[in-house]
């Protein structure tokens, strides 16, 4: 005889009182692939926790950012932000997409070149660039960008001798009616400190003044700061050409383009609530092509998102370990993903979905990972359906930041696999093991 | 492990303690095990019939059942004295 299927017993205390708008389970499907890859044998072939990056969906998410901007625009340059997913293979696809690479450190900036990126499609930004780093960029004809005044007279020097002018920009910041105002990075704008760096630059006569950059903030959830920002960025340019003879070849409008996520905090979730790339878009552009550039001599357009074209591309698998019930008899579900893998459920509440077939029934929990530390919450409350150890879970939009910001700590680093556009899985980064850890670290001899 | 005694449940699974003012609504285990309690069957029958029936293991079972007096116990639909060993 079949036996009947289980779902562990489970009661719900009723309460009378306003209707929860909301629902009371997000995905009424169990979530068992990612691009027609079942998540169990991805979970089997490459352990749990397993990030998995789908080619398909970073193709599609770039493709139609692009559109949004040169369907509006004549001259659009995307630069692939390296710190948001700098895995080689992730960088590739952007590459070949057509992005630019922009960076912010030497480390990154020599990651790009081994991706082979030519020196003049790679912009340098960031507050801390060595000399060598510096020297490295002027070599390579690359767009630096500076961010203060030290590091213009770290440049200047290292332009002696040269027969050519090394290409720059400076960063400007401003008032864009957001906050916080980002003005620890480049050169203020509203008390003239841009203006000012800019004549430092012309006058010196060793380097060319390129363009102008901004990068205004992050997770911007109106398009009137572009708008903003982008007329700014115009004025400054057009004052460049008009007093000092000085053309403006670029307006880099960084990044900062909101995902789908949901902040915590938020009322309502992302999907409702961000403004689209086309609204970004036509905000930007719009202030652009009327800003009053001389015969239609309008800048190239270049713009560093991240977050954007790859943050509903990664998907995180994990295993439930076990449940428990907390003092106040709360459901308490421990999995094997925790914030050192997952830095972004600090700022979200990530959609959790199970990746197994399961019943209507569903309980509010908490879900803990498995760091013996309090801070290790994935989500403080979230309705699931009645898993039980073993069970296999997706966390969605995950692919900025947390493979570029994860931590080894406590448990080693997962691996990585990306899903090609024919379905097939390629692992793209191993994970970690002891010996990876071990192999720069040293015992003095009389501690062996 | 005894439900108190003025505890009404129904077959759909909706649990109304008179005492307090506090219902419920259980899923279909919940109110199987519910009227077993109910009926006083022990907790070693209840578990071998849902052995039988169900496709679980002993051991998940158990902590599923440790984990069903918890609620219970929460609800305030236990005896008191009866989930304690008292």
């Amino acid at each position: 005889m079949n036996k009947l299927k289980y779902e562990r017993p489970y009661i719900k205390k009723l309460t009378a009182g306003a209707m929860n708008k909301f629902g009371s389970l997000s995905g009424s499907q169990p979530f068992k692939f990612i691009d027609n890859v079942p998540v169990k044998s991805l979970v089997e072939a490459y352990g749990s926790p397993l990030f998995v990056i789908s080619e398909k969906h970073i193709r599609r998410n770039y493709r139609a950012a692009y559109r949004a901007f040169s369907t509006r625009y004549p001259k659009v340059q995307f630069a692939w932000s390296y710190k948001t997913n700098y895995l080689n293979a992730v960088c590739n696809i952007f590459h070949q997409e057509g992005s630019w690479a922009e960076v912010v450190s030497g480390f990154e900036y020599q990651k790009a070149l081994g991706n082979g990126v030519p020196g003049n499609k790679i912009i340098f930004n960031g507050p801390g660039k060595s000399k060598k780093d510096l020297l490295l960029a002027v070599e390579n004809d690359s767009l630096i960008h500076i961010d203060h005044l030290e590091e213009l007279g770290l440049l200047l020097p290292l332009c002696e001798g040269l027969d050519y002018q090394p290409k720059v920009a400076i960063r400007v910041n401003m008032d864009t009616g957001v906050y916080p105002l980002w003005d620890r990075f480049g050169f203020n704008y509203e008390n003239g400190e841009a203006w000012r760096a800019i004549l430092k630059i012309v006058n010196s006569g060793k380097l060319k003044l390129t363009g102008l950059h901004c990068h205004i903030g992050t997770y911007i959830q109106t398009t009137a700061a572009y708008g903003v920002a982008a007329s700014k960025m115009a004025a400054l340019a057009i004052k460049c050409n008009t007093e000092l003879k000085q053309h403006i070849e670029y307006l880099d409008l960084g990044g900062g383009f909101p995902s789908t996520n949901t902040l915590k905090g938020a009322y309502l979730p992302g999907t409702d609530t961000m403004p689209t790339i086309d609204d970004f878009a036509e905000e930007i552009t719009g202030t652009l092509i009327r800003a009053g550039f001389e015969n239609d001599d309008l800048p190239l357009l270049i713009l560093e998102s991240g977050r954007l074209l790859i943050d509903d591309a990664g998907y995180l698998l994990g295993t439930v370990l076990a449940n428990k019930r907390l003092s106040d008899g709360k459901l308490a579900t421990i999995v094997d993903i925790g914030v050192n893998i997952l830095f972004t459920s600090f700022w979200y509440d990530h959609q959790v979905s199970p990746a197994d077939d399961y019943s209507p029934t569903v309980e509010n929990t908490v879900i803990y990972g498995p760091l013996c530390m309090n801070i290790d919450v994935i989500r403080e409350s979230v309705n699931l359906p009645l898993l039980k150890s073993g069970d296999h879970i997706v966390i969605h939009k995950v692919g900025a930041y947390n493979m570029t910001q994860w931590m080894q700590f406590i448990a080693l680093r997962p691996a990585i696999v990306l899903i090609d556009e024919q379905e097939q899985v390629h692992l793209i980064k191993a994970a970690e093991t002891l010996e990876h850890i071990e192999t720069n670290e040293y015992i003095p001899e009389h501690l062996k | 492990m005894k439900l108190k005694k003025n505890i009404a449940t129904s077959e759909s699974g909706f649990i109304f303690n008179p005492a307090t003012g506090d219902s419920f609504s259980g899923n279909a285990m919940a109110s199987s095990i519910l009227l077993a309690m109910k009926n006083g069957e022990a907790e070693v029958t209840i578990k071998q019939n849902i052995l039988q029936k169900y496709e679980v293991s002993p051991e998940q079972l158990d902590r599923d059942w440790d984990d069903w007096i918890v609620q219970l116990k929460e609800a305030n639909l236990l005896e008191t004295g009866s989930y304690d060993g008292k």
